[in-house]
């Protein structure tokens, strides 16, 4: 914000870019080159970030689930609540109730990760979505991956889990030629993508637009004539209404990063049609 | 302000290109949060839920028990007060015939008693009858023939004479013809 607040403070407005996302690092700032693109050497906030809400995440669900009460108190009862929630219509429902239990802990493991860390771009002072950091998303979706296509491979065999995922039900004949490849495409290559890109553009896009509603709004408050000034206003309103909408979405993302990763588990696992 | 720096440096950042340390961290943070999220949450949720099913099924299965032993009681207690009335009907009926019969019996030995008291005070009555009779015909048979003989005189102390008046005259009185005395 405070480099946004020195941009917008010139003649000229400098809209925010992906550049307010590369956050300079705690301590000394050394840089390296990773693929054509100078980064930072050092601890960032999206890194503190990740690992802070990792282990909040982790300290909310052993506490609620510490007492093992017959008669749960608030905490164990909304900890219940949340881990009910992903076990069984996440886990339960989705994949099938013979087989969903180890699958349990890696579902709520992402869930509660990706909440957490999805929802710190809303507490105040913290305000930066860890997610809207491609490296971090990567990886998740990397481990997604790897998981279910393990889980696959193990329960079919590599040939049988191949056709299981590029031959739909029911077709036969010369349209296989052209299913066929899409399928294998669409289930084995692109998913670890799309996976990881739609959170990460959900939680960058909602940053930038709180950020464009937030400095654009201080820009026409400071700059603009005195006609436009209550534009300024009423971007700085739109900015908590969509501060509003961007709860939703954290708490949405997170749910669908985990319902998707629950389907591609259910599909590898099934039985053959 | 150094990352606005920074990308005025180097033109327009792509945030496609991930940072190394950040898909390195991601995938440690995300491995220790599955482990602990495994070895620690999962099995106490789970033990938690495990026992409330278990408590709410035992709950359940007592109750269930506890109302077969009521209903069990119930119908031996039921049993119990229909046994008792039958026994007191029963009992009230016995009752009711044993009292009849021994009014019955009663009555037969009341009557039987007084109709023997009523024959010995018959048969009493007529024997001293008969001896009142017989020792007022000897009396009767004395007075009169000594009446007789001092009236009529010695010529009747013949004895055959005597006994023939004496009886003559009781017929006499018997037939109701009191000829003779008056």
């Amino acid at each position: 914000m405070s480099a946004g607040f020195l941009a917008a403070s010139g003649d000229t407005f400098t809209p925010p870019g992906p550049g307010d996302f590369n956050l300079p690092p705690v301590g000394p700032d050394k840089t390296f080159t990773f693929l054509g693109q100078e980064m930072y050497l050092g601890v960032t906030k999206p890194m503190l970030q990740i690992v802070i809400f990792a282990g909040l995440a982790f300290a909310f669900l052993y506490l609620a689930s510490r007492h093992r009460a017959m008669v749960p108190g608030k905490l164990q009862y909304v900890g219940e609540a949340s881990y009910g929630f992903v076990r069984n219509s996440l886990g339960r429902d989705i994949i099938g109730s013979h087989d969903f239990m180890r699958f349990v802990p890696y579902l709520v493991t992402i869930f509660f990760l990706l909440l957490f860390n999805n929802w710190a771009a809303t507490i105040p002072f913290i305000q930066f979505p860890t997610f809207s950091r491609t490296g971090l998303v990567y990886g998740l979706a990397a481990i997604s991956w790897l998981i279910y296509n393990y889980v696959g491979i193990k329960k079919h065999g590599l040939l049988g889990y191949i056709k299981l995922q590029c031959v739909p039900s029911g077709v036969t004949g010369p349209i296989l030629v052209l299913i066929v490849p899409l399928e294998f495409f669409s289930n084995l290559v692109v998913r670890p993508v799309t996976l990881a890109l739609r959170l990460f553009c959900n939680m960058f896009a909602g940053h930038l637009l709180l950020i464009l509603f937030a400095l654009g709004g201080e820009y026409l408050l400071l700059h603009g004539s005195l006609l436009v000034k209550p534009v300024g206003i009423l971007a700085w309103v739109l900015f908590i209404a969509v501060a509003f909408l961007e709860l939703l979405i954290q708490f949405l993302q997170a749910y669908v990063f985990t319902l998707l990763n629950a389907m591609y588990i259910a599909g590898a696992v099934a039985d053959e049609h | 302000m150094k990352s606005i720096n920074l990308a005025a440096g180097e033109g327009e950042l792509n945030p496609l290109i991930p940072h190394p340390i950040e898909i390195v961290l991601g995938v440690v943070v995300f491995g220790l949060l599955y482990l602990l999220v495994k070895k620690f949450v999962v099995p106490n949720f789970e033990e938690t839920f495990a026992a409330r099913t278990t408590a709410i099924e035992g709950g359940l299965k007592a109750a269930e028990t506890k109302q077969a032993e009521a209903d069990a009681k119930l119908a031996e207690l039921e049993q119990q007060l229909a046994d008792a009335r039958h026994e007191a009907a029963r009992i009230r009926e016995e009752a009711r015939e044993q009292g009849a019969t021994i009014v019955a019996e009663m009555r037969d030995q009341a009557q039987a008693e007084s109709t023997r008291i009523v024959e010995s005070g018959k048969a009493q009555i007529e024997a001293e009858r008969q001896q009142a009779v017989t020792s007022l015909r000897a009396e009767v048979g004395a007075l009169a023939t000594g009446l007789a003989g001092r009236i009529v005189g010695e010529s009747l102390d013949d004895e055959a004479r005597q006994s023939r008046v004496v009886e003559r005259f009781l017929a006499e009185l018997e037939t109701g013809a009191p000829g003779g005395v008056n």
